[in-house]
């Protein structure tokens, strides 16, 4: 019994060393979105390209989507725009924009330098719809199922690992059940 | 000491203009109103930047989450409704307090459980030392007396070795 006792620190050690070790690497930063299996937030507000045009959530309805929080102002979003080309050109992914807190001013400025990736782009320039999303750092990705259903949020740049190993199995999943 | 005055004053006289900054201003009708957003206010926290709470952070959304309560507080909504609202947009994480639940009962017990722990730990080490006493050294009468001896210097512990 005392023998055993003995190998308390040790044990009490080992458990602690695996409990931080498990919190290695873990972005604290990314958050888990408060919206996942809810539907996307009622809003109603005009689309970017034309004034006019009033959007709702029928945007999203029908078919698997992926919603990209994005700005001009934002330099992470200049940074990941060059693969979000490449997933809307080469793959068909549909990319729906939420243009954030911005200006169109601006954000035409940012599209005509880059391209434009999105089918449709939300003008959010209040942050309305951004804020019920629960948008805390632009960009952020959404994967919304053809029901209009938010089924994951990215927070940050999309590049290929978060591609391959985060939204694509999400998208995937989603399709195979519409 | 002078040159230290002049110094501090001017360390001081710099910095002021870095902390202007445009700061919503939030009318109440009552010093109670103001008084509990206040008290909302600090124990929100930013999403954004972790360990502030929305009323100390200048990060945008801080700022529009300082304007929903305010917003909310104006149109009648209880405490628990604007906390509420605000946790089913940017999740538990806001809240500075997290709610008892299956997640987060052992971080709520952990005082508890160490608090407890310790005490058995004392507990045990004072039983078993007074279980000690009562059984006595081990040692024989002679022993005794020949350690008392050594300790008093009578004899000389190098005839042993």
């Amino acid at each position: 019994m005392k023998r055993l006792f003995m190998f308390l620190p040790l044990l009490v050690a080992l458990g602690v060393g695996v409990f931080l070790f498990a919190g290695l690497g873990k972005d604290p930063t990314k958050l888990e979105s408060a919206l996942i299996g809810k539907p996307v937030p009622e809003f109603s507000l005009p689309s970017l390209k034309n004034p006019e045009q009033t959007l709702d959530t029928s945007v999203f309805k029908g078919q698997v989507s992926l919603l990209n929080v994005w700005a001009e102002w934002c330099p992470s979003c200049w940074e990941e725009h060059e693969y979000l080309m490449h997933l809307a050109n080469d793959k068909g992914v549909r990319i729906v924009g939420l243009n954030y807190k911005d200006t169109r001013e601006a954000a035409f400025r940012f599209l005509n330098s880059l391209g434009n990736p999105y089918e449709t782009i939300i003008f959010d320039s209040e942050g309305s719809l951004g804020f019920d999303l629960g948008v805390y750092g632009a960009p952020e990705t959404y994967v919304i199922d053809a029901e209009g259903v938010v089924r994951f949020r990215h927070v940050g740049v999309v590049n290929q690992k978060v591609w391959e190993e985060g939204l694509l199995p999400v998208i995937n999943q989603a399709k195979g059940e519409s | 000491m002078r040159y230290i005055v002049v110094i501090l004053a001017s360390v001081i006289w710099l910095s002021s203009p870095a902390q202007a900054e445009v700061r919503a201003v939030y009318d109440f009708e009552t010093r109670a109103q103001e008084l509990r957003f206040q008290e909302l206010i600090a124990e929100l926290r930013c999403p954004k930047c972790q360990n502030q709470n929305i009323a100390d952070s200048n990060a945008p959304i801080s700022e529009d989450m300082r304007e929903q309560v305010y917003r909310m507080m104006k149109n009648g909504a209880s405490n628990e409704e604007i906390v509420d609202a605000l946790v089913s947009r940017f999740g538990e994480f806001i809240k500075y307090k997290p709610p008892v639940d299956k997640r987060t009962i052992l971080l709520w017990a952990f005082p508890a459980i160490a608090v407890i722990g310790g005490f058995l730990l004392v507990a045990g080490v004072v039983w078993r030392s007074r279980r000690r006493d009562e059984e006595g050294s081990g040692l024989s009468e002679a022993d005794k007396s020949r350690a008392e001896r050594i300790l008093s210097g009578e004899e000389d512990q190098s005839e042993r070795l």
